[in-house]
């Protein structure tokens, strides 16, 4: 009889903090500029240089602890983790440890409709480290020497530590996109996975089923995109239970998922694993944040996704354009911008032409959503002229792509495409006869029943009036005209 | 006896003479133009090249920059420019100090090339007096020890007595002041290496309370410990000085907001009814007999004054020696990781893999005593360990700091013979480093309880100089200062100059 094992996960998720400047020093964290150009004596750890605590990456780690529902702590204190390697400049990194900023809290994921609450352990507040550049291989072995960048040493990351809630891979999946689209939402984070501005680390391990004690965990690391997720959980689940199914035991390690192979492979045992050597930072004095202070900072505390959602649907947007919304940040900043200056037009048709056509005609454009030239003013003036009949659907995506290339008002636009559609059926009706004069074949087919064939008719009419035609209209006097036939 | 002998300022004349002035008094030469910045710093020079192949106070001169700053505040003290009183004065750096474009060794074969780009909050401070850095002195390794001996290069020699340590760590900066090789130095005090010096140089220096004089660009030593202060002849030079000095940095955390006053006005206050403690357990068989002695004549001659003083028990000394010796070295561990051989320290040559390249690099780089403290550091700070030694110490430490407050509830200052001896032989202690580290028993309550504290010159035994330690309530410089300035009114031990310096 074989025994089926139950998987108990927690996980560690690093975020960095979205502040302009760095943890500890006044140096930019763009991403990607040329190496070691965003540095000085604190983040490069000279000799004499100490370190200065960023009042907005408290700020922002504050949110993230409320977002969590965790208890903001009055008093934290930062303390120096004790390791050699050469991306830390000081040789230790500055975290926080026995008094970190946020304690208790949870998030309530939804797998298979059900929803079900992971607690949070704690969040608390740390440097990243730089990046080592391998010469001449991927990696550290193999490589001829290796090169350090410090543009990321010193820039702010929370790490959050989840309870050994999870149970499956979907639900660890699950509790990280959750994770993220909260944490983007509230504008502290990024949440590129690729670029490592979130960093899960996958705590594991197995129990017989029905039973209560924790199995020897693994601590798996390099899980870098949604996918890896769940085939690392997938592969390390797999490589304990033949373990425990031959009679072995799970050693606690920390191991390294390798996508292209989808393994995990040792890193350093228990035995070997550091010996930290924590101690409060004597350079930092403990962070203290008064009742005050904290009413202040979450003064102006962002709408979370959950009651994003209930507000958009409430709008009726569809489930599918408010996923869309919650994932693109500018998107959602303009739309939002779009409905504060709605007036008729109903939220619904904003939302499908910022999420369809508008969204379509910015994707390769480098000014994107964050400073088109058809601003929502704009945008939604023109929309208005849909709205109201004046031009069709057609002409809207004609303006819409003419406004995002020149930025005119739809007024103007309007004007230079030699104006609005022709709702007016003594004009149009000419017109109908003609193209039906000239295609008797395609009459007879919709005499004959097949009526998709009247859309090839309809943009023959469009094509006689430049697209200005009224689209239901010249499909009523289609029908009308035929049926006279 | 050694090969100083001691002579009165008087002995000397002319322009040699400047070089064992105070700042005030040379102040008065360059803005009445008696004297220009360059003839200053002309004589400093000489005397470093006459005087420096024995003293061996420093490790690099700076005197390019210095010249290019004494010509152009001539050109203003020509003008007729009412400068500061420190302007033009030529002050020597310990090496621990980064100054921006000169090598800061820490006295360390690990930063033997190493170039900072950046001043230190303090250098730029001296910068804004007009202040002429004259060069980086020599110190025990990282600050770590009580002689100099510890250095990496050479071990600096006593002004006063040639074959003697001039004390530390900040030795090279007492020294050169002590020689007139600089008019005042500025050195760091962690355990009492600023004070220490100054009592076996002869010279008054100062620790201000921790969080007075921003950190920012001392290489750490201890950070919760370590704080910059001058070295003077007078405990008015002090004053200007720590006017200069003080003052919360945005740069540096534990700096503090505390309105710093004008030092110098505290000066012209009397002692009367001042109530001085003096701990008994300061005062033993262990104490040579010529420097207690000093210590009673000195309280006595504040008590001609007006001040009262009275024998106190504070049993917390040797308590203090044992918790700075996990503290400090707990602290240090930490402070030195970032010497790896990565970036710009010594690295080793041939390295075939990480872990030789940090092993060998910091084996080649540190000397014994920095790699005896690292290891003790980090062995109290280890998981097991933790508790029974960073930890206690550190509730030994608040219990250090409250047994002081409830002290400065009663006195006003607390007096201590700076040292239990005058300067010592190189080598008498080396071969014992818990004797080295006792030598420190008076000076390292101070800074467990982040006070400030002085030194003062109060005499002399077979010809070295003694020290007289008054300690005050934290940020209360005032007193301390008061305390020195009128014992210094009545005494001319700070005008005593080594003999062999002339």
């Amino acid at each position: 009889m074989t025994t089926t094992y139950e998987m108990v996960i927690g996980l560690e998720v690093h975020a960095q903090l979205k502040t302009k400047t760095k943890l500890f020093c006044g140096c930019s964290t763009h991403f990607g500029d040329a190496v070691n150009t965003h540095v000085c004596p604190v983040c490069l750890g000279m000799p004499g240089s100490l370190p200065v605590l960023n009042k907005r990456a408290v700020e922002m780690a504050v949110i993230a602890g409320k977002a969590l529902n965790c208890d903001i702590q009055e008093t934290s204190v930062f303390a120096r983790k004790n390791y050699f390697y050469p991306d830390l400049p000081k040789g230790y990194q500055i975290s926080q440890f026995e008094l970190p900023l946020c304690l208790g809290g949870h998030l309530d994921i939804v797998v298979d409709d059900q929803i079900k609450r992971i607690g949070i352990t704690r969040i608390h507040m740390e440097e990243d480290a730089g990046k080592l550049l391998h010469q001449g291989s991927g990696a550290i072995a193999g490589s001829t020497h290796s090169l350090v960048d410090l543009n990321r040493a010193c820039t702010p990351l929370i790490e959050i530590v989840s309870e050994p809630d999870i149970r499956s891979a979907a639900e660890a999946r699950a509790y990280v996109e959750s994770l993220r689209i909260i944490l983007r939402t509230i504008g502290v984070n990024d949440g590129n996975l690729e670029e490592g501005s979130m960093r899960v680390d996958v705590n594991l391990s197995l129990r017989p089923s029905g039973t209560s004690k924790f199995g020897t965990r693994t601590e798996v690391k390099n899980v870098n995109s949604f996918r890896s997720i769940e085939r690392a959980i997938a592969s390390e689940f797999a490589r304990q239970k033949e373990i425990l199914d031959a009679g072995g035991v799970v050693i606690q390690q920390t191991r390294n998922y390798h996508d292209d192979t989808q393994t995990t492979t040792a890193l350093r045992d228990k035995e070997e694993a550091h010996d930290y050597r924590y101690f409060p930072d004597p350079d930092l004095l403990p962070l203290v944040l008064s009742k005050l202070q904290l009413q202040d900072i979450l003064a102006n505390f962002p709408e979370l996704p959950e009651q994003i959602r209930h507000r958009y649907l409430g709008l009726v947007l569809t489930d599918s354009d408010v996923v869309v919304l919650l994932e693109d940040m500018t998107m959602r900043a303009y739309f939002e911008a779009c409905l504060k200056v709605s007036g008729v037009v109903p939220a619904k048709e904003i939302c499908k032409w910022v999420v369809g056509d508008l969204n379509a005609f910015l994707k390769d454009r480098p000014e994107g959503f964050a400073s088109t030239m058809a601003t929502p003013e704009k945008f939604v003036g023109l929309l208005a002229l849909l709205v109201a009949g004046t031009i069709s659907g057609k002409m809207m995506k004609d303006l819409l792509q003419k406004m995002i290339e020149t930025g005119q008002n739809a007024d103007v636009l309007l004007t230079q495409s030699g104006g609005a559609q022709v709702s007016d059926a003594s004009e149009l009706i000419p017109v109908i006869e003609k193209v039906l004069a000239a295609n008797p074949d395609v009459v007879e087919k919709i005499k004959s029943g097949k009526s998709q064939s009247a859309e090839f008719l309809m943009g023959q009419v469009m094509k006689e009036t430049r697209g200005k035609a009224k689209p239901d209209l010249v499909r009523q006097i289609i029908a009308e005209v035929i049926s006279k036939y | 006896m050694g090969r100083g002998r001691v002579y009165g300022a008087e002995d000397f004349g002319g322009l040699t003479m400047s070089i064992f002035k105070s700042a005030v008094e040379l102040h008065g030469l360059l803005q009445s133009r008696s004297l220009t910045c360059v003839d200053l710093l002309d004589a400093v020079y000489a005397q470093v090249d006459a005087q420096d192949s024995q003293v061996k106070a420093y490790i690099s001169l700076l005197r390019e920059t210095a010249y290019e700053r004494a010509r152009s505040l001539d050109l203003r003290f020509d003008a007729g420019e009412e400068l500061p009183v420190l302007a033009g004065i030529p002050i020597a750096i310990k090496d621990n100090i980064c100054l921006k474009g000169s090598r800061t060794t820490c006295s360390s074969k690990m930063l033997e090339n190493f170039v900072s780009p950046y001043d230190a909050t303090v250098i730029n401070r001296l910068n804004a007096q007009g202040m002429i850095p004259v060069g980086k002195t020599n110190l025990d390794e990282f600050a770590m020890g009580s002689s100099t001996e510890n250095s990496a290069f050479f071990t600096t020699a006593n002004p006063w007595d040639l074959d003697r340590v001039p004390g530390g760590s900040s030795g090279g900066s007492a020294a050169a002041v002590a020689a007139g090789e600089a008019i005042v130095a500025l050195g760091s005090d962690t355990g009492g290496s600023i004070r220490q010096p100054a009592a076996f140089c002869g010279l008054v220096g100062m620790k201000p309370s921790y969080g007075r004089v921003s950190r920012y660009g001392l290489v750490a030593f201890a950070s919760s410990l370590d704080q910059i202060g001058p070295f003077a002849r007078t405990v008015e030079d002090v004053a200007y000085l720590l006017n200069a000095l003080c003052g919360f940095d945005p740069l540096e955390s534990t700096s503090s907001r505390q309105a710093v006053p004008d030092f110098t006005k505290s000066l012209s206050r009397d002692v009367k009814g001042l109530k001085i403690g003096i701990p008994k357990e300061m005062m033993g068989e262990f104490v040579h007999s010529d420097i207690r002695e000093a210590t009673m004549k000195a309280l006595d001659l504040l008590k001609t004054q007006g001040a009262e003083w009275e024998e106190i028990s504070f049993d917390m000394f040797d308590y203090a020696v044992s918790t700075y010796y996990i503290l400090a070295p707990a602290e240090a561990s930490a402070n030195l990781s970032r010497f790896d051989g990565v970036r710009y320290t010594h690295r080793c040559a041939d390295s075939h893999s990480l872990k030789e390249m940090y092993t060998r690099s910091r084996g080649e780089g540190f000397g014994p005593e920095v790699q005896r403290r690292i290891i003790l550091g980090t062995y109290v700070l280890s998981s097991g360990y933790y508790d029974a030694y960073y930890l206690k110490a550190q509730k030994v430490r608040t219990l250090i700091k409250n047994g002081f407050e409830k002290l400065f509830q009663t006195y006003d200052v607390i007096v201590t013979p700076t040292t239990p001896t005058t300067a010592f032989k190189p080598g008498e202690h080396s071969e014992n480093p818990l004797a080295m580290y006792l030598a420190d028993i008076a000076t390292i309550p101070a800074n467990m309880g982040g006070l400030p504290a002085m030194s003062i010159p109060v005499g002399f035994s077979n010809g070295m100089p003694i020290g007289l330690q008054i300690m005050g309530k934290a940020f209360d410089e005032e007193t301390v200062l008061r305390v020195g300035h009128a014992y210094q009114q009545l005494t001319d031990f700070h005008r005593q100059v080594p003999g062999g310096m002339q």
